[in-house]
């Protein structure tokens, strides 16, 4: 036996259908995941798109990269970072990283904004629109 | 296939330490490439500076300008709040042990060049509850500004007003932005690097190169043969404030 059913139920219902809505609504709609250009310039002249590091790497560990190079060259005094294939690269994110991705717009932001994490890179480091 | 419950926990146990250490490898295997100094670097164990008053007196204008461009250092315009990494002060300031009220007028009025000494014994590195500021290995007094909090202790154990401190964000008083180098933020404070960024590149500091008549010179103390050491072993100079036992780097030829 249940007391007051009618009004349990509707209820129930109600709250079901508020905390649902959204899913429901979205239901089948993916939502589309960030597209990085890689049509800058620099990038364009190389010829090829590789990055320091492959690229599955640098999608997930990019942030652990320039984390390490910031010890290395701060703490450290090292600049020179040389990948797996012996190249070697100037550890900065303003110069050299921002050399290629010059369209930190359509590259960094375009993942960021679609994750919605707020990297504080930019509040020091001088992205390439600052400067005009 | 028959399992008994023996056999079926040592599966379970071996299965489950794979898990647990499954995701160690990746992180093992997550050290990618190799670091290394710059090739082309200036190299020494203790860095110091001579700064000949004699020579610079034209110079010091174009030596601050040179320092505040190349690290967009911010002319903020208000005293209270300024953000500099070398400045001028009059020897009553600097010097200030060694002042008399007989000295002579010139000696008093003259505008003296002052940055960062980078201190044997650095009272803000000591005081840094973060160790955003720490001595390199080449005797550098260096910042992380990555790490600097903006508790200002640094500023209050500097006994030579060597520090800034950004009280609001210092983009907007950028005149020219160097692209190659960093702002700082609002609620970091900033200093004289010694420019590390040039001697990793085998360039020498930034005043050094705009005093053209050698009034600013840098070097090595530990090798008696570079300039510094030649000047300090054949003329007098002096430092900002020796009785403080910070033992500055930074020698003045008055």
């Amino acid at each position: 036996m249940m007391f007051n059913s009618r009004n349990i139920i509707i209820g129930l219902i109600i709250f079901v259908g508020i905390f649902t809505f959204p899913f429901v609504l979205s239901a089948g709609k993916a939502n589309e995941a960030p597209k990085l250009s890689l049509d800058t310039p620099v990038i364009n002249e190389l010829g090829t798109e590789e990055c320091l590091l492959d690229t599955e790497y640098m999608r997930s560990n990019h942030m652990q990269l320039l984390a390490d190079w910031k010890v290395e060259v701060v703490r450290n005094g090292n600049r020179v970072f040389v990948n797996d294939e012996g190249r070697e690269f100037n550890m900065s994110l303003q110069n050299t990283c921002l050399e290629c991705h010059s369209n930190k717009e359509e590259f960094c932001d375009a993942c960021h904004t679609y994750a919605e994490v707020d990297p504080n890179c930019w509040d020091c480091h001088v992205a390439p629109e600052v400067v005009k | 296939m028959n399992i008994n419950r023996r056999k079926f926990l040592k599966v379970g146990g071996v299965l489950a330490l794979g898990l647990s250490i499954a995701p160690v490898s990746g992180v093992l295997a997550g050290v990618k490439g190799k670091y290394m100094p710059n090739s082309k670097a200036l190299t020494g164990k203790n860095w110091a500076m001579v700064i000949d008053m004699k020579k610079l007196d034209q110079d010091i204008d174009a030596c601050i300008t040179a320092c505040h461009k190349e690290h967009n250092v911010p002319d903020i315009g208000n005293k209270k709040e300024e953000v500099k990494w070398a400045w001028t002060d009059k020897y009553g300031h600097l010097f200030h042990d060694n002042k008399h009220e007989y000295m002579n007028e010139e000696m008093e009025h003259k505008d003296f060049l002052a940055l960062c000494n980078h201190c044997e014994n650095p009272a803000c590195v000591r005081v840094c509850p973060t160790q955003a500021t720490f001595k390199s290995k080449d005797g550098i007094v260096m910042m992380d500004y990555h790490r600097c909090i903006g508790c200002r202790y640094c500023m209050a154990g500097c006994p030579y007003g060597a520090r800034s401190f950004n009280f609001k964000d210092p983009r907007p008083f950028i005149e020219e932005t160097n692209p190659a180098y960093p702002t700082r933020t609002k609620g970091v404070v900033e200093k004289c690097n010694f420019c590390v960024e040039r001697l990793a590149k085998g360039l020498i500091p930034a005043c050094a190169e705009a005093s053209k008549n050698g009034g600013i010179l840098f070097g090595d103390l530990e090798d008696p043969n570079s300039e510094v050491r030649k000047i300090l072993d054949t003329q007098f100079t002096v430092q900002r404030r020796p009785s403080l036992g910070t033992k500055p780097k930074v020698f003045y030829i008055l």
